[in-house]
């Protein structure tokens, strides 16, 4: 059996019901697996689905274990590997706050430009910068800005969808 | 007929009775008295009053596993539902349908902190296969049946309704259990044809073969153990079973090597160590089945069936994975070996019996027969003896008495055994035995047991008592906690600590005290006479103290870490290079 540690985004379709992330989340932490980021939101109104992408590592042995436990609970109605079944996109938002003046307010501007941060707030001590990127670039941005006066960064963690025009 | 209202207590009441619940054992409370007064108010629905929720639990376990119905639990908010969790816990392990319902506070006060307010579905979460929160009356009906349906479909288990007073109070629809169909789940019963053919071509070319099963036949229904039988009696394939599969094929027939495992026979272990191909039917690969998993089945093919897809690959990588319910899978598998009329390989199927013929003759069970103290072999043996041809069911604590139990009894019908295996719960045995009691009144119901197990759940007598459940409570009196003495001979250097059941009662007079038979046998020639003086005793429940050697350990035994070709057969085989460090730290 191979022990590399493999990293998968996995994209799970649930009833928006009380208790359904708790479910998802209880079973990651009770049987040990890691979650290195998860974000929820409802996509479908009428049937109140919400859609669930998770990025989590482990063994190929451990991931298949993470898919078959979670189509195992009973509100889920899908889940997809997406590293698995083909190309798809990634994105992650961050807000990052950096606080400076002088040079080092116009490097993070200037950085800021390069990487299509948009300035979301202003102050004459401060910029909120909005993100949009693959994780490694929020990684970048984020790292570049560390130097630069960061104050804080919040990031909503990956969501992800398969390229072309087949349907979830 | 849809659309009539009913109070939700009335909603609970009819959804039972339309789920085919005949009995349901539960404790009452604050929250759950509007459901206690309908439950008052009508006469189908049988309440057994049990004395502590976890017993109404595995009560209800019992009734599940003799009956093959989905069993039902009634408990209040707060401490009913919580002290309801090992049960559920049990039956989630042991994969046994049950719908427990629990009373809440009413929903306004939810969050509150209110009296006996419990987070009970969060507390219950990771000890259900499902579970919900009922809080709009007219979704009750719908809620009640789907539990029903998630309980007792795909792989089953305990499903928990948690309702709120003042949802049990309101007026609401009933809907009837026809018009409800689960959303989503929808487990895989039938299997893929092209996994079964492949399974078939590797079973027909096997030359050392072996049957290893487990509860998923047993859970598949009596049709699925008929028909397992009758594909090992047609290949002629030596089959083993788990501690939970014990009943699906005849342990009378001599193909039936005996339960493997941790405490299982030699000639079980070693048929699963040394096969070229393993046909696993409703097993999961369980630790006290593999032991060391690097040394697990080495030289092996393995097919694994089962009705979990996330079973599959969990413990042992297997090379045939076939997900549907034991019972399809075996339909397809008869139909099939049929179909392409197959047969095994006669020549190496005879080598294979004859390799496997000379470790039985190594009559692993085989201990020593003394006149001088009763061995708790013996007690079984002899209660082997007394039950044969009677109609009997056997529930169990959990510690050495089980193993022995599982050892010395032989089942030849499925539903008949019922114990305690994934969760390893003390106190099981009583309680479920009860249950399969009120569901086999004429039956002869056992719980061999300890003398510390019983003392877990012994107040359940009280209800053994009020529902005239004649069962034979048989103990097994060592006056220890018999397999933590044994791991602590074997691997802390004897050093017992608490392990002694000390202040024990007197349980002769203890039975009596409570209007039942107490008996006792301290010597080898009372031991029959008690059991048979127990088997008469048909109105009453019957506690059986039977003193067996304190110091008897259960044998064979595969240590914690250590192969299935590395076993100790008794106190003769030294235990000091039986267990290596990193075996230590398992359980």
């Amino acid at each position: 059996m191979e022990n590399v540690i493999e990293k998968h985004t996995i994209a799970v379709l649930v009833d928006n019901e009380p208790g359904v992330l708790a479910r998802v989340i209880g079973l990651f932490s009770g049987r040990g697996y890691n979650i290195e980021s998860l974000t929820v939101a409802e996509v479908n109104n009428a049937d109140h689905l919400s859609r669930i992408t998770l990025v989590t590592s482990g063994t190929r042995m451990i991931i298949e274990q993470i898919k078959a436990q979670l189509s195992r609970l009973v509100p889920v109605h899908r889940v997809h590997d997406l590293t698995d079944e083909g190309p798809a996109v990634e994105r992650e938002l961050a807000l990052v706050k950096v606080a400076g003046t002088g040079d080092k307010r116009i490097e993070a501007l200037r950085l800021a430009d390069i990487f299509k941060a948009k300035v979301v707030d202003a102050t004459l001590t401060s910029f909120v910068f909005e993100l949009t990127g693959t994780t490694e670039q929020v990684d970048d941005f984020v790292g570049l800005m560390t130097q630069l006066g960061l104050v804080e960064a919040s990031r909503t963690g990956v969501v992800a969808m398969s390229k072309g025009p087949a349907a979830f | 007929m849809s659309e009539q209202k009913l109070t939700g207590a009335q909603i609970v009441i009819k959804a039972l009775k339309d789920q085919g619940v005949d009995i349901i054992f539960g404790y009452p409370g604050g929250a759950v008295l509007p459901i206690y007064d309908a439950l008052f108010q009508q006469n189908d629905l049988r309440h057994v009053l049990v004395r502590h929720e976890q017993a109404a639990v595995h009560a209800a376990e019992g009734y599940a596993r003799s009956t093959g119905k989905v069993g039902c639990v009634l408990v209040t908010s707060g401490p009913g539902a919580t002290n309801a969790v090992t049960g559920l816990l049990d039956a989630l392990c042991d994969s046994i349908p049950l719908v427990c319902l629990s009373g809440q506070v009413p929903t306004h006060l939810i969050g509150n902190d209110a009296f006996q307010e419990a987070d009970t579905t969060g507390i219950t979460r990771p000890c259900t296969k499902h579970n919900y929160l009922v809080k709009d009356v007219d979704n009750l009906a719908r809620t009640l049946h789907e539990a029903f349906y998630v309980a007792r479909s795909g792989r089953p288990g305990p499903v928990l309704v948690d309702i709120p007073k003042d949802v049990q109070f309101a007026d609401g629809t009933y809907v009837p259990p026809t018009e409800v169909k689960h959303k989503t789940y929808r487990p895989q019963v039938k299997p893929e044809i092209a996994r079964i053919e492949e399974a078939i071509e590797l079973i027909a070319n096997a030359k050392r073969p072996v049957f290893y099963t487990g509860g998923g036949v047993i859970n598949a229904g009596p049709f699925a153990a008929k028909l397992l039988t009758q594909f090992v009696k047609t290949t002629g394939f030596p089959i083993t079973s788990t501690l939970m599969g014990l009943g699906a094929f005849p342990a009378s027939e001599n193909q039936w090597l005996g339960m493997l495992g941790m405490h299982g026979t030699y000639e079980a272990n070693l048929a699963m160590y040394e096969c070229d191909v393993m046909i696993n039917i409703g097993a999961r690969f369980d630790d006290r089945v593999t032991g060391k998993l690097s040394a697990f089945s080495p030289g092996s093919k393995k097919i694994h069936v089962d009705i979990d897809p996330s079973s599959i690959n969990k413990n042992v990588a297997v090379d045939i994975p076939i997900v549907g319910d034991c019972g399809a899978v075996l339909e397809d598998m008869l139909r099939i070996w049929k179909a392409r009329a197959k047969s095994p390989d006669k020549a190496a199927l005879k080598e294979w019996w004859g390799k496997i013929e000379g470790w039985r003759a190594r009559n692993c069970l085989n201990y020593n027969r003394t006149e001088s103290v009763i061995k708790p072999q013996y007690a079984l043996e002899r209660l082997r003896e007394a039950l044969r041809g009677k109609d009997h069911y056997i529930t169990t604590e959990v510690g050495q008495h089980q193993m022995w139990a599982a050892q010395f009894l032989p089942f030849d019908q499925p539903n008949r055994w019922m114990t305690s295996g994934g969760l390893g719960t003390m106190g099981y045995g009583l309680p479920a035995a009860i249950g399969a009691q009120l569901a086999h009144p004429d039956a002869i119901v056992v719980d061999v047991s300890g003398e510390a197990s019983f003392l877990m759940n012994m107040q359940e007598i009280g209800t053994a008592v009020q529902y005239r459940a004649p069962v034979k409570i048989f103990i097994l009196n060592n006056q220890y906690m018999g397999m933590v003495r044994q791991w602590q001979e074997l691997l802390h250097g004897s050093r017992y600590s608490q392990s002694y059941s000390e202040a024990l009662p007197d349980f002769v007079k203890l039975a009596e005290s409570w209007g039942c038979v107490g008996l006792r046998a301290t010597t080898v020639a009372e031991v029959d006479q008690v059991i048979e003086k127990m088997l008469a005793v048909t109105d009453r429940p019957c506690i059986i103290d039977i003193a067996v050697d304190p110091k008897e350990n259960c044998f064979p035994m595969i240590p914690g870490g250590k192969a299935h070709n590395e076993i100790l057969f008794g106190p003769d085989d030294s235990p000091s290079d039986a267990t290596p460090e990193d075996g230590m730290v398992l359980v």
